[in-house]
């Protein structure tokens, strides 16, 4: 086939538009993180004139941005973890066992689906201050697995339905039970449904600010998002260090993306057309 | 042979357990929380302590007293303006990316990437980072323009009230267009390729092709893509909040609904707490965002419920 040469020309020339458009205010964030606040001032736009570490020093001092750190850590990990863990054993029981209750089932889980969850941030408050949570890194496990589960329900059953049934029955003659032959023959086909629920809610849990905003008060408990809004706060002249903390932040996601950016892309693609 | 009988029946019990701890910890902390900010519209409060059941009292006093029906209506047209101006913006923009992404070109999985890098990022770090960005004086975006000699398009871009709200959908835009191309990308790998080669025979032009074969191919992303950017749109809080405060500022020009929900809620201004109202919000929103997801799980996805 043909190609115009013009036509291949304006092409590249709006994908390097975008490049630009996209990649410079990460860019900025990042070399700015490198310059002095007088710098920044006068110079928005240049490079650096050296490079040093000071300004991450300083953010790691003045905030307690390892806490942060391990908060997010802990909180993304056991949600993760328990999302995945529950959700494909209720998208397992939905898709093997025919109750006559599963529709209904179907459809309880369904209404997380369809409602903004958000919304319901009183009640879930309320709650939380009953069980004595309010403050807590549980507060916010909870509230990811609760929020976490419909949609990996939903995609651990479609994955299921796909699965033939031969392989089970071949395994349940050979002895296994059931939960046997759950961790033994059906967990390891379903690698790619771990998968895109996996990375789809490690972004949402990790990059998540509404939630920590309500339900951590004590500093020491804020998660990497809820930091920053501390450090903005109390340094909004230092542009130095904020820009710091803005790429530190960013910096692991943006690592775990250049290792696996096909993971990534694809899971969130698959996540969002299954 | 009875007691082995038992012993299975037992066992059979025990495949419940594979339901029960989603069903719980999602009932206990989502299905409740929801059900019961339904009904908190329908009780006047007293802090965060239910006093009596009041109707519709709620839903009344939100539609037709003054302040809360000017700050409801302000905040809903913002949220509107949003969709439209995301779906020119975001929609618009990502689908020729992906169609161009999708032709024959070189670098194709460096383009993907780049432009699908800031959905990695936490929309609060965004917002902050955008708000540097955009600040007046020190920006780096009023910077840039000087240095090219358009001096006259520097506006404080967050504080003028004629841009504000512009502003701030354009950076949701910049930090979810990546996504909609893989979204619309995913739709064009989808299309047998063999209708094009048949196009081409029958003569053909690109642009024939676009509109008759291609786009209409994509039609189901496409619907899926807008039906999203309308929920986002209505749930859109954290761009809000990180660049323009909690009360839409400057003097409310960005307020959308779920910043009028939280001020209701958490009483930072508007004259303290009004769990009631905010509930009556919340259920406008219920029935707003329900809807347009209703869309897409019976219109695309009611296979999964086809046994």
């Amino acid at each position: 086939m043909k190609t115009n040469p013009l036509l291949q020309i304006i092409k590249y020339a709006v994908l390097a538009l975008f490049t630009f458009v996209f990649g410079y205010p990460i860019f900025l964030m990042i070399v700015s993180s490198f310059k002095e606040n007088a710098e920044i001032f006068t110079n928005p736009l240049s490079l650096p004139t050296s490079f040093n570490l000071d300004n991450y020093i300083e953010v790691w001092e003045v905030v307690n941005f390892s806490n942060y750190i391990i908060n997010s850590i802990i909180v993304s990990s056991a949600s993760v973890f328990i999302v995945l863990f529950v959700s494909s054993l209720a998208g397992y029981y939905l898709s093997r066992y025919r109750f006559k209750w599963n529709p209904y089932l179907l459809a309880f889980f369904m209404i997380g689906l369809m409602l903004p969850m958000k919304l319901a941030v009183i009640p879930l408050y309320m709650t939380m201050l009953k069980l004595g949570l309010v403050d807590t890194l549980f507060a916010l496990i909870f509230i990811y697995v609760a929020g976490g589960i419909p949609f990996a329900v939903f995609l651990f059953y479609g994955f299921f339905r796909t699965v033939p049934r031969a392989l089970e029955d071949s395994a349940r003659l050979d002895g296994c039970n059931d939960f046997q032959v759950y961790y033994r023959i059906v967990l390891p086909i379903m690698k790619p449904a771990i998968s895109i629920v996996g990375i789809v809610n490690l972004i949402n849990v990790w990059n998540d600010f509404f939630y920590p905003l309500i339900f951590i008060r004590t500093d020491s408990l804020s998660t990497i998002p809820l930091g920053m809004l501390t450090l903005f706060g109390e340094y909004d002249t230092q542009w130095n260090l904020l820009f710091a903390g803005l790429t530190l932040s960013s910096l692991p996601m943006i690592v775990a993306f250049l290792f696996a950016s096909r993971q990534f892309m694809d899971s969130l693609t698959e996540g969002a057309v299954k | 042979m009875a007691k082995n009988k038992q012993k299975n029946r037992y066992k059979k019990h025990l495949v419940h357990l594979f339901i029960l701890p989603a069903a719980l910890i999602y009932g206990v902390f989502q299905l409740y929380p929801l059900i019961s900010a339904a009904l908190n519209s329908f009780y006047s409060f007293n802090g965060f302590e239910r006093m009596d059941f009041i109707g519709f009292q709620n839903f009344i006093t939100l539609f037709t007293e003054k302040p809360y029906k000017d700050f409801f209506l302000n905040a809903f047209s913002h949220n509107w303006i949003y969709f439209f101006v995301t779906v020119l913006t975001q929609l618009v923009i990502s689908l020729i990316l992906a169609l161009i992404i999708h032709s024959k070109i070189k670098g194709k999985e460096f383009f993907k990437s780049m432009f699908f890098l800031p959905k990695l990022l936490s929309v609060i770090v965004i917002g902050f980072l955008f708000s540097l960005i955009l600040n007046p004086t020190r920006g780096a975006l009023n910077t840039l323009l000087e240095a090219i000699g358009l001096e006259a398009f520097t506006r404080p871009w967050l504080g003028d009230m004629s841009t504000a709200l512009l502003s701030v959908i354009f950076v949701d835009s910049w930090a979810s267009i990546g996504f909609s191309m893989l979204i619309f990308l995913a739709g064009l790998q989808a299309i047998d390729k063999e209708i094009f080669e048949a196009a081409r025979i029958d003569g053909a032009n690109s642009f024939t092709v676009l509109f008759r074969i291609t786009l209409p191919m994509i039609g189901p992303a496409l619907m899926i893509m807008t039906v999203l950017t309308f929920i986002g749109s209505f749930e859109t809080f954290e761009y809000v909040f990180a660049m323009q405060g909690s009360s839409g500022g400057p003097y409310y020009s960005t307020d959308v609904l779920t910043t009028f929900f939280y001020r209701l809620a958490f009483g930072t201004v508007d004259g303290g707490q009004a769990i009631g109202l905010g509930s009556a919000v919340a259920v406008v929103l219920f029935i707003i965002i329900g809807m347009a997801t209703s869309i897409i799980l019976f219109v695309f996805k009611r296979k999964d419920f086809e046994r």
